[in-house]
């Protein structure tokens, strides 16, 4: 996967929405004899997904239990608790946390300027498209922008020093490090987080302000009280698929970081490129099971906070 | 919870357009306290319009709103203190029905105590005992209704304003709660206003009713003034069930079906040829044997059981289909010869503006 | 009928909806004007020269570019291949599960969602020995990428597909079509395809952008592709790199506005094309 994730895959259904009823206990149209042949249907696709998700998935995080003869070991997973591999994932989960929140609060300010914009008016439209392609805009691409933009010779860091008497780097150029990668991927996060985001804000019912209006409540409390809540599961929704982007991102840093391995993924690639070496290859399954575990822990926070402050969800 | 008093509504010239569009034109509506009325028309008449503008959900271009004797027009729709029911979803989804009722007293800063014991009371007006810990998701939709209603009604308002409140909902049901907000509304004698495209559920449950058409209300009076005397063909049409018939106006009486019956509106009525507008309870079947030179002949087209009564569509000689309400005993074979007699009561003509191509079409009904 | 109410609702006012977007529009087209300005630059001497642009056109440097375009070659097959994974296998499975299994409804949103929690970069260390293994049977040709490709496509596809197939009441449809004497395959091709041709186009268009921009994947199993292909040349030609940046953005801008399009179409706007509707009637001659 590139830089960029399904929109709205996570939790940004518009709130309110009613499901279609019954669908799943409807009469199915099909006859026993076949059935058969219906299940026989499914089985290129089952296939598939087994052969280039399933076992690939299974063999990244195998591998990491053997040793490149062949046996077993908890050589490769103990190493992850080296220093070093654990610094990559402290930057690794602070980087994605910190560009995730950022994208989202920007994010979702442009969703609320978009809000009472005509759903199929120009500038909605213009917004989303726009938004549609730079989430798909990671990797190599980005990191020529951000060069062009804010490299040694870029046009802003040109800019700021001819017009304002301001170097950026005068410290040292960080555009190649860290902390270069925080502004491409704040560029990427934000627009993802208005196309999965959006969908949530245009299930606010008109009637709901309208509702609170008649029963004497303001602005303020619209926000505070209706809308804020009812989004609040979209929100953390969105923002946990945004965090996912970043995490597992890898083109862009690949493509602006040659010198170290400062995030997991780098790692992943320092140890698959270095194949020859003896039991590396180990190790990128070890950083592979890593990253997954993170993930999950991520995810099953996500499901539990999400259970216990939605029931009034379906 | 105790009787809030009703207060008086008046709405005067107030007009609102949409994008060069007039959804109001100077509507005039004066309602007493404790008043049930409902606003009828088709969709695009401007009603549910009034009521937004009434209740401060939109403002107005020109005109005033006085809402118990104080000028409202330009408060915000939260200081006016009026309840109001919407048509659907408007239920808060993340709250339990006690806390969506609660919500309006959370507003006015009531004590939590006293909060919850008056959503358990108009939970229970609205018969919805043991129902406060739902979800809008966990109820029916005339359930959700039922607690939009306690909602509208908890904070003791002024005024009750009803936006089509039933139209999502199913037919039973829908009577079921019409008259149940009947009831709640004159135990508590509040002035209650119901906007409605359903003329027999308007004719039900108001004490007056505003028929409204192009952003005007075109005739307002009790639904039986409504039905006996409409005021214009538009009226006449749209409320109830009507045969179009051909005929000739000549004077303030019209020539119709070889009968001469009185006009409604003799001064607005120009002579020559018009459609006549007849009402199916006002043909009745005679004796098919009965000699009464007065009676027209037909041939029944067919016959439909409606419960307490039977309608059954009867063919003329000259091709006229006449729709025709009588008693369930009276059961006509298809293709029977039968003689109907045509009641003298004063008749209206439908309105040529709204003519539609109705050459054959007996029985116009106000929802087509 | 709210557009002109009063400050009841959550809606900023123009003022404020303005400034939002002014500045954070403003921010976000700084990198690529940036990259304009880069593409036009002179070399080192300063100044401005649209050299770099020409120079793309000239036939004297199609020797110089042919990483550049077998790196194209090579993506534009893998997208086609990829569509043709997405609507082959993805969509009749999608068909049938909704049709026949719709208890599996999850369990197959529940797959193709995977790919988000599991990072391409995870999956590549897995899928080299596969790889090696697929190398012995069908080589090593550019195309058994696209397998790959299929399954970092799969949320986007299967997102766009789900909200067109849900909308449909396909089940009805197709008791409808069956009732009218129409076989499994008419009901397929007639009726259920045309209705779901706006998911069809999406998807493939959303598979296409995904395909042309991928590079971890090609990159880490040795493969040439466009993203390859631009930053191996950025080494010696920075600025025909940007400009290849600059056009393939330009080129999923397009893919995506037509998406756009496509996806806003209304029901009765698109009722008024013949070909849209399923021809119930047509079903029973068959």
């Amino acid at each position: 996967m590139t830089l960029t994730d399904t929109p709205g895959a996570l939790s940004t259904e518009p709130p309110g929405a009613v499901p279609a009823r019954g669908q799943s206990q409807r009469r199915r149209p099909g006859r026993p004899r076949g059935r058969a042949a219906s299940i026989l249907g499914l089985t290129p696709f089952a296939f598939y997904v087994l052969a280039f998700l399933a076992l690939p998935t299974a063999i990244a995080l195998t591998t990491a239990f053997f040793d490149s003869a062949g046996g077993f070991t908890l050589d490769n997973v103990a190493t992850l608790f080296d220093p070093l591999i654990l610094d990559t994932f402290v930057s690794s989960f602070w980087i994605s946390a910190l560009t995730a929140v950022i994208g989202a609060v920007v994010g979702a300010l442009v969703c609320y300027a978009l809000l009472g914009a005509r759903p199929d008016g120009a500038l909605r439209m213009m917004i989303e498209s726009a938004s549609s392609v730079l989430a798909q805009f990671g990797g190599v691409m980005l990191a020529f922008a951000f060069i062009a933009t804010i490299g040694v010779q870029g046009l802003i860091t040109v800019m700021l020093r001819s017009q304002f008497g301001l170097d950026i780097y005068a410290d040292g150029v960080w555009l190649y490090a860290l902390p270069g990668l925080i502004l491409p991927y704040i560029y990427f996060q934000v627009p993802l987080m208005v196309i999965t985001f959006m969908p949530a804000l245009d299930g606010l019912k008109p009637q709901w302000a309208e509702a609170n209006a008649t029963l004497g409540g303001s602005r303020f409390t619209y926000w505070r009280r209706i809308a804020g809540p009812i989004l609040a599961p979209a929100f953390f929704g969105s923002l946990l698929l945004l965090f996912a982007n970043a995490f597992s991102g890898y083109a862009t840093a690949a493509a602006l970081i040659s010198q170290g391995s400062q995030i997991v993924p780098l790692q992943i690639r320092s140890a698959l490129i270095s194949e020859t070496v003896l039991g590396r290859s180990n190790m990128a399954g070890a950083l592979a099971l890593g990253m997954i575990a993170v993930m999950i822990v991520v995810m099953t926070a996500y499901s539990i906070l999400q259970k216990r402050t939605t029931r009034w969800q379906r | 919870m105790t009787n809030p008093q009703g207060a008086a509504v008046v709405l005067t010239d107030v007009t609102k357009s949409f994008a060069g569009h007039r959804a109001l034109d100077g509507v005039n509506l004066a309602v007493e306290p404790g008043e049930f009325i409902a606003l009828l028309g088709p969709s695009g008449c401007g009603k549910t319009t009034a009521l937004r503008a009434l209740a401060g959900l939109e403002n107005v271009d020109a005109g005033s709103i006085h809402i118990d004797g104080k000028d409202a027009t330009d408060a915000p729709a939260n200081k006016r203190d009026l309840g109001m029911v919407f048509q659907s979803y408007s239920l808060f989804p993340h709250m339990t029905a006690a806390e969506n009722v609660e919500f309006g007293l959370r507003m006015r800063r009531v004590g939590a105590e006293d909060r919850r014991r008056r959503a358990a009371a108009a939970l229970k007006m609205v018969g919805l005992d043991g129902h406060s810990d739902r979800y809008s998701h966990e109820q029916s939709g005339g359930q959700q209704q039922r607690v939009a209603l306690a909602r509208a009604l908890v904070t003791e308002p002024r005024v009750l304003l009803l936006d089509e409140p039933l139209s999502a909902l199913d037919a039973k049901v829908r009577v079921q709660l019409r008259d149940e907000i009947r009831r709640i509304q004159t135990e508590l004698g509040i002035t209650t206003i119901f906007v409605t495209h359903d003329q027999e559920e308007a004719l039900a449950v108001a004490d007056r009713v505003a028929v409204m058409r192009d952003g005007r209300i075109e005739q307002i009076g009790t639904p039986e003034e409504l039905y006996r005397r409409p005021a214009t063909p538009f009226v006449a049409q749209f409320v109830g069930l009507s045969n179009r018939v051909a005929g000739t106006v000549e004077g303030d009486t019209v020539l119709v079906l070889g009968q001469r019956l009185p006009l409604l509106e003799p001064s607005t009525t120009p002579d020559g040829p018009a459609s006549v507008l007849i009402r199916p309870e006002d043909i009745t079947l005679a004796a098919p044997d009965s000699s009464d030179a007065g009676l027209l002949r037909g041939r029944v087209l067919s016959t439909s059981f409606l419960g307490s009564l039977r309608r059954s569509q009867i063919q003329l000689a000259d091709g006229t289909v006449l729709a025709v309400q009588h008693p369930v005993r009276d059961d006509p074979a298809p293709g029977a010869e039968v003689a109907l007699a045509l009641a003298r009561v004063p008749v209206a003509v439908a309105d040529t503006d709204t003519d539609t191509d109705t050459a054959n079409v007996a029985v116009e009904s106000s929802q087509s | 009928m709210s557009r002109t109410a009063p400050s009841i609702g959550a809606a900023p006012s123009r003022v404020t909806r303005g400034l939002i977007l002014g500045i954070i529009g403003a921010l976000f087209a700084i990198p690529i004007i940036a990259m304009i300005e880069f593409s036009l630059r002179d070399g080192l001497a300063g100044g401005y020269t649209l050299s770099h642009w020409t120079s793309l056109v000239d036939p004297a440097s199609v020797a110089k570019y042919r990483s550049l375009t077998t790196g194209l070659g090579n993506s534009l097959l893998l997208a086609v291949v990829t569509v043709g994974i997405v609507l082959l296998l993805l969509l009749p499975t999608m068909i049938l599960v909704q049709l026949r299994f719709p208890r599996l409804r999850r369990v197959l949103e529940f797959i193709c969602i995977i790919p988000i929690t599991v990072p391409a970069i995870v999956l590549v260390v897995g899928l080299a020995p596969v790889y090696r293994f697929i190398g012995s049977i069908f080589g090593s040709s550019i195309w058994t990428l696209a397998f790959a490709y299929g399954i970092t496509v799969l949320p986007y596809a299967y997102r766009t597909l789900a909200s067109n197939l849900g909308a449909l009441d396909a089940i009805t449809l197709s008791e409808a079509a069956r009732s009218l004497g129409a076989g499994w395959p008419s009901v397929l091709w007639r009726v259920l395809l045309p209705n779901l041709r706006r998911g069809i186009l999406a998807a493939s268009f959303i598979s296409v952008a995904v395909v042309l921009g991928e590079y971890t994947i090609a990159s880490l199993l040795s493969r040439q592709n466009l993203q390859t292909a631009i930053l191996l040349i950025s080494k010696s030609d920075p600025y025909v790199a940007v400009i290849f940046a600059l056009l393939s953005l330009l080129l999923v801008f397009l893919l995506l506005l037509v998406i756009g399009k496509v996806g806003t179409r209304r029901p009765g706007a698109r009722s008024s094309k013949p070909s849209s509707k399923p021809d119930l009637t047509q079903g029973v001659a068959s």
